[in-house]
């Protein structure tokens, strides 16, 4: 049974229709890729999931129906959604923020034992915990997101363009993060992207979604030799 | 100068203030999370007031007290829930025309109930007056003043160190982020305003023993705290606290010492105060203009 499983699902903004029917699985333990140009319908796919945007068709999440449960219920269920943009709150402190990550669990000496150990990827979010989040480059407050949604043990992690914006180093960077995470931790990712390139290299299968619905699936090898992906999204 | 007079006027402006900056922060409170100006947060205060007035005919004072406080939070909290949200969306005209609706409706409810008679309302705090260096302090001006700051205090530690405070700052800050990280943005919301409703229930019942229990007796306290909280930079609680006592102190000692200014004069020099901070500064003293790093 797969981890999260979407099968013919629409949704629309007003009269705007922005999905026309997406099916897609994740399985637990792995890292799934979603390309697409801009408007493909990539970040409503997600909103879809953490339910921020009404749809119709079947999402499931561990094997029970997620449709219709609002945001907050889909965080407790155990996936983190870390949004274009980030999230960040920004006129509170880092710790402030990481706290939040861990608003919905219980325990709280567990809860501070994993904020040490996030730490651990993180080494510099150490020293600047007590900053406000919003004097933090691009790049840290991506990395700060990114621990943020670990601290609240997600079952799937749900990234949304994660290198917008950011130097492609520290694309790198984070990537090689959630690569370690996955294979030390088990940690399940659907990840949005427009940089095609990384992703592919970074997930092991991988959806080409257009206008709505996906035009392409399969390994995130076989992909990257795919002549229209290679020439719609890797540009060579 | 005398100085005796001088010391007594500045407690007493200070505890005229501790009443301002209490209905203050209830404003800055709302304000904050719903991003409503309400209107009506003086009238909540009388009403809640009227209630520890009844409780207080059937039990000793602090017990009626505590089992007010629990009221006025379970009536904020109701009062957000039932007829803001409904609104949360609308524009910001028609969700001052519902807060003055509000303010309209619960003033009529205690005159209906209660009938406008003028009430004696008690005060904690009695006894000798307290003497310091020889000048003479009353006591409830000085239960006031002491019963506002541990209210602040409290309400400080909470939104710093508890996670339920964190969980309603970032809901005020951005609901949409709060969401996504499993805070019931809805339910913070109505703890805003319950949060709010008791702050002026004491402001209310420090009220009352000054100047007699009546339906419009927070009216001019409404308009103090807004000079206050404006004065503060209407979104925050720090300033709104220094901007009720600072409002409190400076009525008092204009009063006493300019000769002009007498007791009818004192509410439209708050009014003056208000649109002179919204003309010259309307960030406030302790406002900031938002900036974000996008």
């Amino acid at each position: 049974m797969p981890l999260l499983e979407l099968d013919g699902v629409q949704a629309r903004y007003g009269p705007i229709q922005a999905l026309h029917g997406v099916s897609l699985t994740v399985d637990e333990g792995e890292v799934v890729a979603l390309l697409g140009a801009n408007g493909a319908g990539k970040t409503t796919t997600l909103r879809a999931v953490s339910g921020t945007v009404a749809t119709s068709g079947r999402i499931a999440f561990a094997g029970r129906a997620l449709n219709g449960a609002g945001p907050e219920s889909v965080a407790r269920r155990g996936i983190a959604h870390v949004p274009e943009g980030r999230g960040i709150l920004g006129e509170l402190t880092v710790r402030e923020n990481l706290r939040l990550g861990a608003y919905v669990r219980r325990g709280r000496r567990e809860v501070e034992r994993d904020l040490e150990r996030v730490t651990e990827h993180f080494p510099w979010l150490r020293d600047r915990r007590d900053q406000d989040a919003a004097t933090l480059s691009g790049g840290e407050q991506q990395m700060l997101a990114l621990a943020r949604a670990l601290v609240s043990r997600p079952r799937l992690l749900m990234l949304d363009e994660p290198s917008l914006g950011l130097a492609p180093l520290v694309v790198q960077e984070l990537f090689r993060i959630v690569g370690e995470l996955n294979r030390e931790e088990g940690l399940s990712v659907l990840v949005v992207e427009q940089n095609a390139n990384i992703a592919l290299q970074s997930s092991s299968r991988a959806y080409v979604l257009e206008v709505g619905r996906v035009a392409v699936e399969g390994e995130s090898t076989e992909l990257r030799a795919h002549e229209g992906v290679r020439r719609s999204y890797l540009g060579y | 100068m005398d100085g005796q007079l001088f010391a007594q006027q500045v407690v007493s402006g200070l505890a005229n203030g501790a009443v301002y900056a209490s209905l203050a922060l209830a404003l800055v409170l709302i304000y904050r999370t719903t991003h409503v100006v309400n209107f009506a947060q003086g009238e909540m205060a009388m009403f809640t007031t009227f209630v520890a007035w009844s409780l207080n005919n059937r039990m000793s004072y602090w017990p009626a007290f505590v089992l007010t406080l629990a009221f006025a939070f379970v009536f904020g909290a109701a009062i957000e829930r039932v007829v803001i949200r409904p609104v949360e969306q609308a524009s910001h005209l028609t969700v001052i025309m519902v807060t003055i609706a509000l303010f309209v409706t619960v003033n009529g409810f205690v005159l209906w109930v209660w009938t406008p008679d003028l009430r004696d309302f008690p005060t904690p705090f009695t006894g000798e007056p307290v003497v310091v260096a020889g000048v003479f302090f009353a006591r409830h001006e000085i239960g006031i003043i002491a019963l506002t700051v541990a209210t602040v205090v409290v309400l400080w530690a909470f939104f710093r160190f508890t996670k339920l405070g964190l969980a309603m700052r970032a809901a005020a800050i951005r609901p949409e982020a709060a969401r996504l990280l499993g805070v019931r943005v809805g339910w913070m919301l109505a703890l805003g305003w319950g949060f709010a409703a008791v702050l002026g229930a004491i402001a209310g019942m420090m009220t009352a023993p000054l100047r007699l229990l009546d339906p419009n007796m927070m009216q001019p306290v409404l308009i103090y705290a807004f000079a206050a909280a404006v004065l503060g930079g209407i979104a925050s609680p720090a300033g709104a606290v220094i901007g009720g006592f600072t409002i409190g102190v400076g009525i008092n000692l204009l009063a006493t010492y300019v000769d002009f200014v007498t007791p009818e004069l004192e509410l439209p020099v708050a009014f003056a105060v208000l649109i002179g901070i919204l003309l010259f500064r309307p960030a406030g003293i302790f406002g900031r203009v938002a900036a974000r790093r996008v």
